[in-house]
């Protein structure tokens, strides 16, 4: 299949456009294996992420099902340690990243009026290499010894010296994972600065555009300093360096500094685009104007520039010297001043507008509000002093947890409804969508924040048995985990009914809604804006 | 609607009042760990007031700007003079948060003048302390007995919080750590006095602590190290300063009186039953968590001891390799953990259980000749 000739042999107008033979895709199996086309290509990383969404959720109720109890029950440590390390690399590298690369995927194109990614066949291979990435990871934990166990952060030398036999495996799908990311931010950036339709200027990009754009230059300049820890782990361990070991002239902390150095910006590679698409939802749904748009894109700009220098603040029990140590808290507490003012932005796009609740508005506003807790808790793990006690403890699991999932992945729920009924033409079952969100919006709260109380009482992550005071609470996280988990499955219903049938979805299903998408009809069609509209 | 609050109090309170749940941080017994439960109540009271404020005005509007409700869209996007307003104002309130972070974080920095320093050592998975100066040194190990653990007997109240030998330390004193580690990354951490510092193989750490009270304190190691990171916790026993005195003239007193004892055990000659039965003990205590109760190990990540060449073959290997252990792997080398005589057991023990059968029996004797 050949796009470039398609494209030029065909001035469709893309609203009137009808249905030319050539026009469809070829059909098959070998239609997803060779596509370049972009809309082809956004599904693939849409579905690929949610089936590793399951099944990194799977790990973690195998986690949740051992310490529903104190006592070992089900799994032996060296298992659960395998299960957190897995569980933490595959929604993270599985889960969040892919499904943000396909909204990409779909959504970019769509919001600039360009026909394509600009590197269609680059595009296909940054998928296809990463469901073999995952297979390689997932396989190691078949093989003897099991597969890593040392956590997603992989701090040497419990990944070198002490790692089973299988690291050379994780080695090799991280690196995998990490070209892939490249490719995928390369094509976002190449699209973004060279494929903008005549009049679409810097300062009218919608949100999500340069949001994934910033996030594409975090990415290309942090995804080779991963590549390069990971190769040193593997050279430490099977090829005798001595990087991380001091018998060697090396040192174990260094590993923690370019692991974090790669690692802070990566939790913001994680949330730059749910602040876009909420950004595009929240006005939608309050038939308001975005707030302070230009605040917003210098926010996102300078958390992005801050995510460079905090990342010591995972660090501060290494013993740093006094003076790093107060530098990191000081950034640290600066970052929250921009993620504040996105906040308030959100809440003054709100005020006065005339709102309404579908399904993609709720999840944008429990996102505000879930994700505003976990950046208060952000805020008090930056306190060094205070960091002393909450280090490690479940209390920065309560955290990340509600900056990822009720951030992150609250996000990309949202996203799918916006954007569900312009991908398959079909509304989705209003109904079954509340209960999705109902469910999980209960359930994430009582899997997540008693999770603060034990950590502040003092237990500490990564164990799988516990001391009985923190039995009570534990048995409660366990409960909101299977509701949380059980939950999804409604969603996964909901999609499929959306795409079999469903009420016929106008070019713009929502009244408020903004934007070029909104502008080609639903389904979109496989071909659109073959001649670049024109924006005023 | 009222009734239904009624009903949630009326079951809730009585339950959380008398559950005594953990839920926030320890006020601890050091003037650092109080400094820090400050720092952490005042910091959680600023987030919740700008919660309150940001969620209300939030659900103020959720609530009355309906369209259900006739709203109609204001037309403002923009001000900079609001902008400019609640950028300044976190800001400021963050200086101000950060002045008693920075002090607080000033004193607990600084690990002059201490009057007692405790070498503490990580290793998978137990504690070492030395206390310097003072020739005293013991590993410090979980004593819950594997049954809790396997839930085939009730659990007592310090259930995985219980070592065999506590670190002991006197009162109103400062102690000064000294944290390092034989392998991994481990982190000693004791929530009561706020000091939580990574044990870096390779590298020493300093962290400091001056007790208030007397009492027993419990933590835990907080960073991963492995399969059995969850099992080595840190016990500390606070005590005035006579009663510590009295407690380490007793320690040296013990130490002389084991030194004397394993002088004479390299005479002595045991029986293979009474090896045995040592053996059995030591190695359930420091070996099985590696290689596994019934001797099997985990495959591909520690040898199983059945049949294996090095047991079923000259004794000379099989010291070596426990008296030595082999660097670069997580076998220890014991000779600096174990006594002669207890290595001797457990050598021996390994060398006849679980079928392996070669009926050699190693005396104390033989381990120290070894040695030298
Ligand atoms: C922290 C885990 C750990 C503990 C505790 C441990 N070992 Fe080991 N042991 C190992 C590992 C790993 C090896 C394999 C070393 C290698 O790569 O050759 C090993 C190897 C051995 C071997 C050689 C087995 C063979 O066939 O190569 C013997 C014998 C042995 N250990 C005895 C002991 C004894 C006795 C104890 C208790 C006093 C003990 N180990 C405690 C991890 C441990
Ligand atoms: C106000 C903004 C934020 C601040 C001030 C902040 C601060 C911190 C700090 C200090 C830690 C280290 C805690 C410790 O280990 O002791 C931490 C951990 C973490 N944060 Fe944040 N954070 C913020 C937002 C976010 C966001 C937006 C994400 C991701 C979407 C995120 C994801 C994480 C993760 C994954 C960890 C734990 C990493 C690990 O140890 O495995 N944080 N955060
Ligand atoms: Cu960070
Ligand atoms: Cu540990």
């Amino acid at each position: 299949m050949n796009t470039t000739t398609q494209d030029t042999d065909a001035t469709l107008d893309p609203v009137s456009h009808d249905d030319h033979h050539h026009d469809g895709p070829p059909k098959g199996i070998m239609r997803w294996i060779l596509t370049t086309n972009h809309k082809d290509i956004g599904t693939l990383y849409l579905w690929f992420s949610f089936i590793m969404f399951l099944i990194g959720g799977a790990m973690a109720l195998v986690i949740r099902a051992e310490l529903f109890q104190p006592g070992l029950q089900l799994v032996d440590p060296n298992f659960f340690n395998q299960m957190t390390t897995v569980h933490g690399l595959i929604m993270v590298f599985g889960a969040v990243m892919p499904a943000f690369t396909g909204l990409a995927n779909w959504m970019i194109p769509l919001m600039i009026g360009a026909p394509d990614m600009a590197l269609p066949r680059m595009n296909n291979w940054s998928f296809w290499i990463l469901p073999f990435a995952f297979f390689i990871l997932l396989s190691s934990l078949f093989m003897e010894g099991g597969g890593p166990n040392f956590g997603w952060t992989f701090y040497a030398p419990l990944s070198t010296t002490y790692g089973p036999d299988s690291t050379a495996l994780f080695v090799f799908s991280v690196h995998i994972m990490g070209i892939s990311s490249i490719m995928g931010a390369i094509n976002v950036i190449v699209t973004i600065v060279n494929m903008r339709a005549p009049g679409m200027t810097w300062m009218k990009l919608p949100l999500f555009v340069w949001t994934w754009l910033i996030t594409a230059f975090l990415l290309i300049m942090v995804m080779p300093v991963l590549a390069g820890v990971v190769t040193m782990v593997l050279t430490d361990k099977y090829f005798a360096t001595s990087f991380f070991d001091a018998a060697g002239g090396g040192d174990p902390v260094m590993f923690q500094h370019i692991f974090w150095f790669f690692g802070h910006p990566e939790v913001y590679i994680m949330i730059l685009p749910s602040f876009g698409i909420v950004s595009s939802i929240v006005p939608a749904f309050s038939r308001k104007k975005l707030f302070g748009y230009s605040s917003m894109v210098y926010a996102t700009a300078s958390i992005a520039i801050l995510s460079f220098l905090v990342w010591a603040h995972h660090m501060f029990t290494t013993g740093m010297p006094l003076a790093g140590e107060l530098f990191f808290m000081y950034c640290t507490m600066l970052i929250a001043v921009p993620t504040g003012v996105k906040i308030f932005n959100w809440v003054a796009t709100m005020w006065r507008g005339a709102l309404t609740f579908e399904t993609p508005m709720l999840f944008s506003l429990a996102f505000i509000i879930l994700f505003t807790i976990g950046g208060f808790s952000g805020l008090m793990l930056a306190i060094t002093p205070a960091d002393f006690q909450y280090h490690d403890t479940y209390f920065v699991v309560a955290h990340f947890h509600y900056v990822l999932v009720s951030g992150a992945v609250f996000s990309i729920m949202a996203a799918a409804y916006y954007w569900l009924p312009k991908w398959t033409g079909h509304m989705y079952n209003d109904t079954l969508s509340k209960w999705h969100f109902w469910c999980s919006l209960i359930s994430v709260n009582v899997l997540f924040f008693p999770m603060h109380f034990v950590g502040l009482a003092g237990m500490p992550r990564r164990i799988p048995d516990y001391a009985l005071q923190f039995a009570d609470i534990n048995q409660i996280v366990s409960i909101g985990g299977f509701a949380f988990g059980l939950s999804q499955l409604l969603f996964l219903a909901v999609v499929i009914k959306c795409i079999r049938g469903g009420e016929a979805a106008e070019a713009k299903p929502w009244e408020g809604a903004e934007g070029l998408e909104w502008e080609v009809p639903s389904p979109a069609p496989y071909h659109t804006f073959s001649t670049p509209p024109e924006v005023k | 609607m009222k009734h239904w609050l009624y009903l949630l109090v009326g079951i809730f309170s009585p339950t959380l009042a008398a559950s005594e749940l953990p839920l926030n941080m320890t006020q601890g017994v050091t003037e650092i760990s109080n400094q820090v439960y400050d720092l952490h109540m005042t910091i959680l009271l600023i987030c919740c007031v700008i919660g309150l404020i940001v969620f209300g005005l939030m659900f103020y509007s959720m609530l009355n700007h309906r369209k259900s409700k006739g709203a109609v869209p204001a037309q403002f996007h923009e001000s900079t003079k609001v902008e400019i307003i609640w950028t300044l104002i976190p800001f400021l309130i963050l200086v101000g948060m950060a002045v008693p972070a920075t002090s607080t974080l000033i004193a607990m920095e600084d690990t002059s003048d201490a009057d007692i320093t405790v070498m503490v050592t990580g290793s998978q998975w137990k504690w070492h302390y030395k206390y310097f100066n003072e020739e005293i040194e013991f590993f410090s190990i979980l004593s819950t007995p594997r049954d809790q653990i396997d839930n085939k007997a009730p659990k007592d109240a310090n259930y995985l919080l219980e070592v065999d030998k506590p670190l002991v330390l006197p009162i109103n004193k400062k102690v000064r750590f000294l944290v390092t580690s034989e392998d991994v990354i481990h982190s000693w951490w004791v929530p009561a006095f706020a000091v939580k510092k990574d044990a870096n193989p390779g590298f020493i750490n300093e962290a400091w602590t001056k007790i208030d009270k007397p009492g027993t304190y419990r933590g835990q190691c907080a960073e991963l190290c492995g399969k059995d990171h969850g099992f080595m916790p840190i016990v500390v026993e606070a005590m005035p300063e006579a009663e510590f005195d009295a407690w380490i003239a007793g320690q040296k007193q013990a130490a002389t009186e084991a030194a004397a004892q394993a002088e004479a055990s390299l005479s002595q000659t045991l029986t293979m039953d009474e090896l045995m039965a040592q053996g059995e003990q030591v190695y359930m205590a420091r070996c099985a968590a590696c290689h596994q109760p019934n001797g099997a190990g985990l495959p591909g990540v520690f040898p199983g001891l059945l049949k294996s060449p090095i047991i079923q073959g000259p004794v000379g290997d099989h010291l070596d390799i426990v008296i030595n252990g082999k660097p670069g792997t997580a076998m220890q080398a014991f000779a600096k953990q174990l006594t002669a005589q207890e290595i001797a057991a457990v050598v021996t023990y390994e060398r006849n259980a679980w079928g392996n059968d070669t009926g050699d029996v190693v005396q104390a004797a033989d381990v120290s000749n070894f040695e030298k």
